[in-house]
């Protein structure tokens, strides 16, 4: 019987093999892989853009809200708390004998303090929202759309985005600050604990230092930075979700491309946010102390 | 929010029309040049074996696939052309069986069946738990379920609040995918007879899409069968057989009497040469 002359069609150079063939064969595979990169991004650009018009155009019923920003806040919350406290801690086991040999310990306060408040408190609270929250929001809404429930919500005349991603989304933009300031509070307070309880640091210069040094304007750096890596983790989180593949073995490699992306998108924004927010302090503040 | 669609039925024009419908995903082609009406009031099943598109001629039905060439039209109108809010009005006039049910995990059952209700109508709590309880009556499941997580269920009591659910807003018109496949032969009876009752019940046109013959030849006024494109001549049309339910076992073509008597010897033999045994 005849085939479908749509299911096997073959490129007459590359057939013919050799090093024309396999040059073709790379081009190819390259233009392949390009254009699936474009197209992603351009999807991603697209899923992104639909998700603000509904945030903007109405928001979600408080039903879908509330659980959802109970389950990236609330259940977030001692995981960062822990983490902050223990990295505050390492922080100041890892820089004392530095700082003793240059009998500097007072200073601790003052650099471990900025690096929570600008640098650790917001990557940390983001990289453990990613790891907790992103893939297990690819994962659901993967499950969703592998068991059809997506295509359900359709038919029944529910916008999916309206309803799956732009309460996740809302979640994490708005609760990520939150996060972000326990993890900092927590990582102050262990670091702290450890330099003046276990180390034996002077309390009054350890805090004076850092009063000195660390400014609002770090904590606004920190915090606002964590807005974007929130808002990052959601659309990647969902639309990895929203783009499974069949399967269980879709899903599980949706939750974790989802953390992965969330953890690459969160670096790269945290160097150019760091750079930006870097620029604009310097233009505000040109004689701004320095640590020595 | 509407309760339901506002719209101008012509009676005389079929419901839904297909029209040199063609569904390709990437490289591959699933529909071919499908010519389709479906009247209202009517029921139609489309059957075929697994893989020859009928799931992906049912999406494409309610707008969730869009098709790569030709068109459909609902009560007249080219689902192409109709913006998102239009779209999503025209959908809320079906009802959608999924072959697993797809039942929101999350939800209890009286959410699930409840959803639309909540999502379009203005109906009070108590309003939507009486339609819930109606609707839960009428495929035949107890009270006691409604509190219960869909995991908690077996596969023909999801099945049932699947249509429970598809219900709920009183669809003009309902798409059954395979809404036997998976269930014990009683439990498949079951689901035809309530198939059967709801059209007795409400004005429903409905288009069911299996590939047990019992089920088409029980419920079904006509019977479209499509065959897989891969097995076609590129001049040959997908659909074998559009006619009466009861007359499908006196088809001429041979391979719509061999579906209907289930012989698989020539089909392994053909599979076998395929695969170069």
């Amino acid at each position: 019987m005849e085939t479908n002359p749509t299911s096997d069609i073959r490129d007459p150079i590359s057939a013919s093999g050799g090093p024309l063939g396999a040059a073709v064969d790379w081009i190819t595979d390259f233009g392949g892989v390009l254009i699936d990169w474009l197209i992603g991004l351009g999807d991603i650009a697209m899923f992104s853009l639909r998700t603000f018009g509904w945030l903007l155009g109405r928001l979600p019923r408080k039903e879908t809200i509330i659980p959802n920003f109970y389950q990236i806040g609330v259940l977030s919350l001692p995981v960062v708390a822990l983490t902050g406290t223990f990295i505050g801690m390492v922080l100041v086991v890892q820089s004392y004998v530095q700082f003793r040999s240059m009998h500097l310990e007072a200073k601790l306060g003052a650099v471990i303090n900025m690096s929570l408040v600008r640098e650790l408190g917001p990557v940390l609270a983001a990289t453990m929202l990613a790891g907790r929250v992103g893939s297990a929001m690819a994962a659901e809404l993967g499950t969703m759309r592998v068991t059809e429930q997506i295509d359900a919500l359709v038919t029944m005349g529910a916008n999916p985005i309206h309803y799956l991603v732009v309460p996740r989304f809302l979640g994490c933009l708005l609760l990520i600050p939150a996060l972000t300031i326990m993890a900092d509070f927590m990582g102050v307070a262990g670091a702290f604990f450890y330099a003046v309880y276990l180390l034996g640091i002077d309390s009054h210069h350890y805090l004076e230092n850092s009063r000195h040094f660390v400014g609002n304007f770090d904590l606004f750096v920190g915090v606002f930075k964590s807005l974007f890596f929130g808002a990052a983790i959601a659309i990647i989180a969902c639309y990895r979700g929203f783009n499974c593949n069949p399967g269980a073995e879709g899903v599980g490699r949706a939750a974790t491309t989802a953390f992965v992306y969330s953890f690459v998108a969160i670096l790269l924004l945290d160097l150019l946010l760091g750079i930006a927010m870097d620029g604009i302090y310097y233009a505000i503040w040109p004689e701004a102390p320095k640590l020595f | 929010m509407v309760a339901t669609a506002t719209h101008i039925s012509d009676s005389s024009c079929p419901l839904i029309r297909m029209e040199g419908v063609e569904i390709d995903f990437g490289r591959q082609r699933v529909l071919r040049d499908i010519d389709l009406t479906i009247s209202r009031g009517k029921t139609l099943a489309v059957i075929g074996e697994s893989g020859c598109g009928k799931t992906v001629l049912l999406k494409t039905i309610i707008g969730l696939l869009r098709p790569t060439r030709g068109l459909v039209r609902f009560d007249g109108r080219n689902l192409a052309e109709l913006s998102e809010r239009e779209l999503t009005k025209q959908r809320i006039r079906f009802g959608f069986l999924f072959q697993q049910a797809a039942l929101f995990d999350s939800m209890t059952i009286a959410q699930n069946i409840g959803f639309s209700l909540r999502q379009h109508t203005d109906k009070r709590v108590d309003e939507i738990r009486y339609i819930v309880l109606a609707r839960l009556a009428e495929v035949g499941l107890p009270e006691n379920i409604l509190d219960k997580k869909p995991a908690e269920l077996s596969g023909g009591m999801r099945k049932r609040v699947g249509l429970a659910r598809a219900l709920a807003l009183e669809p003009e018109i309902m798409l059954y995918d395979e809404p036997t496949t998976g269930l014990d032969p009683i439990m498949s009876d079951v689901i035809n007879e309530l198939i059967l009752s709801t059209r007795r019940q409400h004005p429903i046109t409905s288009i069911v899409v299996t590939h047990d013959m019992r089920t088409a030849q029980k419920v079904a006024d006509r019977v479209v069968m499509l065959y897989p494109l891969p097995r076609l001549r590129a001049d040959e049309p997908q659909i074998i057989y559009d006619g009466p339910s009861d007359r499908i076992e006196q088809a001429a073509d041979n391979r719509v009497s061999q579906f209907v008597r289930g012989e698989a010897r020539e089909r392994l033999m053909e599979m076998r040469q395929l695969n170069g045994r």
